[in-house]
């Protein structure tokens, strides 16, 4: 279940939604807001931990946590040594992994046609219709 | 001034390296909603990220006048005779590994600029770095703790300390490590009175002082997307107030006559930054808890946090010791043009070769390198494309000086060895910290303030 029902169109969780990373040691938070509270149920059933786990599967992730906050319309994403050790460790330019958050936002999402004229951004570009 | 009327909060600083203009149109917005109101108003500097203290130690270590933070003056400088002037408190962790240093600066700066004579409070004893505590990090670290050489260690402190510093008459308050929150907890349980163990109010306190401890970041700072989060203002970013009222909710807005963006979206991002499991937040003085929380704007650039619960304060203190950790090797070589990235493929491929037994990060920078891991497997699972312009970037961590030389020179060495049209070569050679935390029990840190003459 996406949540979404039959007659939806496909676009990135970025028109859905916006978030932030944080750090601490090797440990990231991804926060993900809905821009709309009726986009929320769509967050809950298809930005799953499951969902989320596999997009970080390169970084090799100990643990995936999601947690929810109804009253922000927004949920919290714990990944557990995702940092190639965190900020002293890790090799990479951006150490503390503060552009993660559009990894996830980049997630693939489904959208009932009635919501779309709430999407955030531009529509995206003439192309073949979605299936 | 009215102890149950509000107190504001402003914050100047959000990590060591942040604007220095940023205080004073917060300082003018604290004088004329606050002071002349007859609030309570406070200004703090967040300086210390985590590994902002052992980078302050090694400086100290080369002078013993240094070791706190650089761009103190030119933070306080614009804003510190007119706080004096108006009672508008200063609460700092810019004293990082030398709070002394840092006090001494601030009272020779008032009398430069011909204010009265501050009264500075400098808080001590979140250094464990020590020998006195070698015996309580062994037992918490084990053998480690003896393989590397301790850069530094330090405890988190709380707020209950820089409120006895205040309630003791300080006008301004130097800490060094100190939890983020803290710095707004410290003036709020001052100000109000509340007890140290009144949960609902300091987890407020706490998740307010969260909100504003990293500046500009809840008023639009690192939030802009243009097309989809646009921000007004964005290069003149103001930075935030809280209004702290006495149950300790808070109300968050910016400094007047400045750009940015305050509204349900920005604060929602900064209120779950960093933050793990919503229902425990954890700082030495609460366990915060946000899941019932909620945000109402309630005007122009201004919104209401309510909702906010506490419970009892962790029983131990969160201690981050830092170990020198040899060396970082950085270079880098751009290619551009019809095949460029297939050159910079093959640039990388002679590193490897060249640099046979060393652990080499390879990035594409134009093609993949942020999202990548250390050991390359996103990247595997790219196919080659045809980007234009890529930047080939590669590092190495090694403890042998030499090897990591190496890695500099293999990268210069590239320009009339390696594949063609490469150029802009750049590379750096950094000491790395090594990092481990512990917990240790309350009872064995000993927070205390001292006035500085």
């Amino acid at each position: 279940m996406n949540g979404a029902g039959n007659d939806s169109v496909a676009v990135p969780l970025r028109r859905l939604a916006h978030g932030r990373t944080g750090d601490k040691g090797n440990r990231a938070n991804v926060s993900v807001i809905a821009w709309h509270a009726e986009f929320f149920p769509l967050l809950v059933a298809q930005v799953t931990e499951e969902r989320v786990a596999a997009l970080f599967a390169h970084r090799r992730p100990s643990r995936v946590v999601r947690y929810l906050l109804p009253a922000l319309n927004a949920m919290n994403f714990v990944l557990d040594d995702v940092l190639d050790g965190g900020v002293n460790d890790s090799l990479n330019l951006d150490a503390h992994g503060k552009s993660l958050a559009f990894f996830v936002l980049d997630l693939p999402m489904r959208v009932p046609v009635f919501l779309v004229p709430r999407l955030a951004g531009p529509p995206p570009a003439a192309g073949p219709p979605p299936h | 001034m009215n102890r149950s009327g509000p107190l504001l909060v402003g914050c100047a600083a959000g990590f060591s390296g942040d604007r220095v203009d940023a205080a004073e149109p917060v300082v003018d917005t604290l004088i004329a909603r606050g002071v002349a109101a007859g609030f309570g108003a406070c200004l703090i500097f967040e300086t210390l990220a985590e590994r902002t203290l052992a980078i302050a130690q090694l400086r100290r270590r080369e002078d013993p006048a240094a070791g706190h933070e650089p761009l103190l003056d030119a933070m306080l400088r614009p804003v510190l005779a007119r706080c004096l002037a108006h009672g508008v408190r200063i609460v700092g962790n810019f004293g990082a590994a030398n709070p002394r240093a840092a006090a001494a600066q601030i009272v020779a700066l008032a009398r430069e600029l011909g204010a009265p004579a501050p009264r500075v409070a400098v808080i001590e004893g979140d250094d464990l770095s020590g020998e006195p505590f070698r015996a309580l990090l062994r037992q918490h670290l084990g053998a480690e703790l003896d393989a590397h050489e301790i850069v530094s260690a330090n405890a988190y402190l709380g707020g209950d300390v820089i409120a006895a510093a205040l309630r003791a008459g300080a006008d301004v308050v130097v800490a060094g490590r100190v939890a983020d929150p803290s710095l707004a907890v410290g003036p709020a349980l001052a100000h109000f009175g509340w007890r140290d163990d009144d949960w609902d109010r300091v987890a407020r306190a706490t998740m307010t002082g969260h909100l504003l401890e990293c500046g500009a970041q809840v008023t639009g700072g690192y939030f802009a997307d243009p097309g989809y989060k646009d921000v007004p203002g964005l290069h003149e970013v103001g930075f935030p107030i809280a209004r702290i009222d006495a149950d300790g909710d808070c109300e968050i807005f910016k400094a007047d006559g400045t750009g940015g963006r305050v509204d349900r979206h920005t604060v929602t991002e900064q209120l779950l930054y960093e933050v793990h499991d919503p229902a425990a937040y954890l700082t030495p003085d609460v366990t915060a808890d946000i899941t019932a929380a909620s945000l109402a704007e309630t005007g122009a650039d201004r919104v209401r946090l309510t909702g906010v619960r506490g419970h009892p304060r962790p029983e131990s203190l969160k201690v981050n010791v830092y170990f020198e950790g040899g060396w970082l090797a950085e270079g880098e070589i751009s290619y551009a043009g019809p095949g460029a990235e297939s050159r910079a493929r093959l640039a990388a491929d002679v590193l490897r070769r060249r640099l046979d037994g060393i652990r080499l990060r390879a990035d594409l920078i134009g093609v993949q390198s942020l999202f990548a891991d250390d050991d390359g497997r996103l990247l595997a699972r790219l196919p080659p494309g045809d980007a234009r312009d890529v930047r080939l970037r590669v590092a190495a961590a090694d403890d042998d000086r030499a090897r990591a030389d190496r890695v500099l020179h293999e990268v210069t060495a590239l320009y009339t060895c390696g594949p063609a049209g490469g150029g802009g070569v750049r590379t750096s050679l950094r000491r790395r910290l090594m990092t481990r935390s512990c917990l240790v029990p309350r009872d064995a840190v000993r927070p205390r303030f001292e006035f500085v003459a």
